[in-house]
């Protein structure tokens, strides 16, 4: 399990990578990928869609359990990464290379952690579980 | 092996229908081409059934502990009791002084179901769980609406509960909020406390949870609910844990789906039919659907939510669940209750030794165990042990639910196991968990012994071949 030092984190274990102060990556994190399992389906928005940072903008299933994607950014979908629906397996062997859309015009973000505060909160909910 | 349509040959045919003795009346808009059905005798037909059907597993087959489902066996009588042909033979729209006998296995049931749950009403009406769930959602809608309260449009849901559980109340038009269970997988009190406000209508639960544990706190969950004017809705998947033992109504619901298929009986699987009956307390028996089988009419018949199926719901089920309930009688009830958590503590017993329990703690009907640290030491999950149970003969418990636990195997045997079957299947078990000591690949691509190997479950949900074409 690793996490990037380069991006930033939220505790619904989505990554994202900041390409300019508004505009940037989104992805779920490799802890995310590893728990749901082998993924099956990608449900993703469409470029120029609103997304609103604390909520779906997308989903995700597995052969377990079907997820919701939260967007940590308030802001607008400027492109899609449309291979993951297709192969929705790149998400479970590049879980940071496998991003899921960019989003320009970023007008809000929710609460965000660095690489080490989000391993410690994974810690946490692993020894709760 | 062969589909009906490769079996199909041109001119083959059954004839089983008489010839036609009334005038032939077509609708103005008949197809100008035939479908394309397979055409085959009844000889060949019948095989192909019987063929599938050898492919299968169920209770008939063997041990089939999967937990939530409550997969007992069905008793033979109750069949036989739903093919009497005052039953079978009947048509809704009959006079009703032509179907007595049905009226009252109507109302013997709802009696029974309304005394077994603590309800003061019930709809036989809803044909399957969440079906009911969504009947039960719709009726405390009602309720508020009918008070004026409109503010109230949300529903809290534990995050152990059944996933129907937040869909029927997103069907129903409700706004989900997800509280997270406490160390001890119960409710977590204060995470309830801070949700429970003025916007709340009500909470979804089902006692015992999905872990199989039985929430000591529950009296306090439905004041709590309750002090806010919120109403407690009962998910009946776990009756079978406590029926006749504890009601429901007694530990502070107001509204409760009961699974037939469960709990009572009934064909579970394979299109059941199921039945999901609801009950309620008194306050909101005006809001059930009309078509009750009642001595007198109900006032406020226009407050009703309406039919959510035609008729009376799945009759036949209801007449093979009722003869559960006459087989068993007022004992025969609690028995089940009894044995299915002695069966479930016996089993959780051996089979701790082996796979670690993921709430260590007498359980009830059921019992989840948590495959994380196997998974972390031998990369072999949950998946592959429940592949691997079936080429040890057993059909594979209930796997990654309640989703609370990560690698989640939920094993509930019911009542109706020997105790010699409980030791064979603990046996199956321990040949996994052997293969798991010493082999662990060979699990990765288990089942080796059943029709088809491991499918590949990626392809299978992303290209799924299910039509078939003739010319090709």
């Amino acid at each position: 399990m690793h996490y990037p030092e380069q991006l930033k984190y939220v505790k619904t274990h989505e990554w994202i990578r900041f390409l300019d102060e508004t505009t940037a990556q989104i992805g779920i994190t490799d802890y995310a990928q590893d728990t749901l399992g082998d993924l099956v389906f990608v449900n993703l928005p469409e470029e120029g869609d609103e997304v609103t940072a604390g909520e779906a903008f997308g989903d995700v299933e597995s052969v377990k359990a079907a997820s919701d994607v939260i967007s940590p950014v308030s802001g607008r979908v400027k492109s899609v990464n449309i291979e993951l629906a297709d192969n929705p397996g790149a998400i479970n062997e590049d879980a940071y290379g496998a991003w899921f859309i960019t989003v320009d015009n970023i007008t809000d973000t929710d609460e965000l952690f660095d690489a080490e505060a989000y391993a410690a909160l994974v810690e946490e909910e692993k020894s709760r579980t | 092996m062969e589909l009906i349509f490769e079996k199909s040959m041109e001119g083959r045919q059954q004839s089983i229908l008489p010839a036609c003795d009334v005038p032939i009346y077509l609708p103005s808009q008949t197809r100008e081409t035939l479908p394309k059905l397979p055409q085959l005798t009844e000889n060949e037909l019948s095989r192909h059934y019987t063929a599938l059907a050898k492919r299968t597993f169920g209770v008939n087959d063997g041990f089939y502990p999967l937990g939530s489902c409550t997969m007992k066996y069905n008793p033979k009588i109750n069949d036989e009791m739903a093919s009497l042909p005052g039953f079978a033979s009947i048509h809704p729209l009959q006079p009703a002084h032509t179907v007595e006998g049905c009226l009252e296995v109507m109302t013997l049931a709802q009696q029974f179901l309304a005394e077994i749950t603590g309800m003061d009403g019930v709809t036989l009406q809803p044909a399957a769980g969440a079906h009911g769930e969504f009947t039960g959602m719709m009726l405390i809608k009602a309720y508020h609406e009918s008070r004026g309260d409109d503010k109230r449009k949300k529903i809290i849901v534990p995050d152990s509960a059944h996933g129907t559980n937040p869909a029927s109340a997103t069907m129903a038009g409700f706004e989900v909020v997800n509280i997270p269970s406490a160390g001890d997988g119960c409710v977590d009190l204060d995470a309830l406390r801070r949700v429970c406000q003025d916007d709340t209508a009500g909470l979804m639960l089902t006692n015992p949870n999905t872990l199989g544990l039985f929430d000591p706190h529950i009296l306090e969950i439905t004041r709590i609910v309750h002090d806010a004017g919120g109403i407690c809705y009962y998910d009946g998947a776990n009756l079978n844990a406590i029926m006749g033992i504890v009601r429901p109504g007694d530990m502070g619901f107001d509204c409760v789906h009961v699974n037939l298929h469960k709990s009572f009986s009934t064909p579970h699987g394979g299109g059941g039919p199921g039945s999901g009956p609801v009950g309620c307390k008194a306050f909101l028996q005006p809001f059930l659907p009309n078509s009750i089988v009642e001595q007198e009419k109900r006032a406020n018949q226009d407050l009703s939510i309406g039919k959510v199926r035609s008729f009376y719901g799945n009759f036949l089920v209801i007449v093979r669940a009722l003869t559960y309930m006459l087989t068993l009688g007022r004992e025969g009830i609690p028995a089940v209750a009894y044995h299915a958590v002695l069966h479930a503590n016996y089993m959780m017993a051996q089979l701790k030794e082996m796979f670690p329990v993921a709430y260590d703690r007498p359980c009830m009907h059921e019992f989840v165990l948590d495959l994380s640290s196997i998974k972390q030491k031998t990369g072999v999950s949950a998946l592959d042990v429940a592949k691997g149970l079936q080429d040890v003969g057993i059909h594979p418990p209930t796997m990654y639910f309640p989703l609370i636990v990560q690698e989640a195997l939920m094993v509930e045997p019911t009542e109706t196991e020997s105790k010699e079957t409980m030791d064979e299947a603990v046996e199956a078990f321990k040949k996994v968990y052997e293969t798991i000591q010493k082999e662990p690949h060979l699990l990765r691509q288990a089942p080796y012994k059943g029709v088809i190997s491991r499918p590949d479950e990626v392809t299978a949900a992303r290209k799924p071949r299910i039509h078939y074409f003739y010319d090709k």
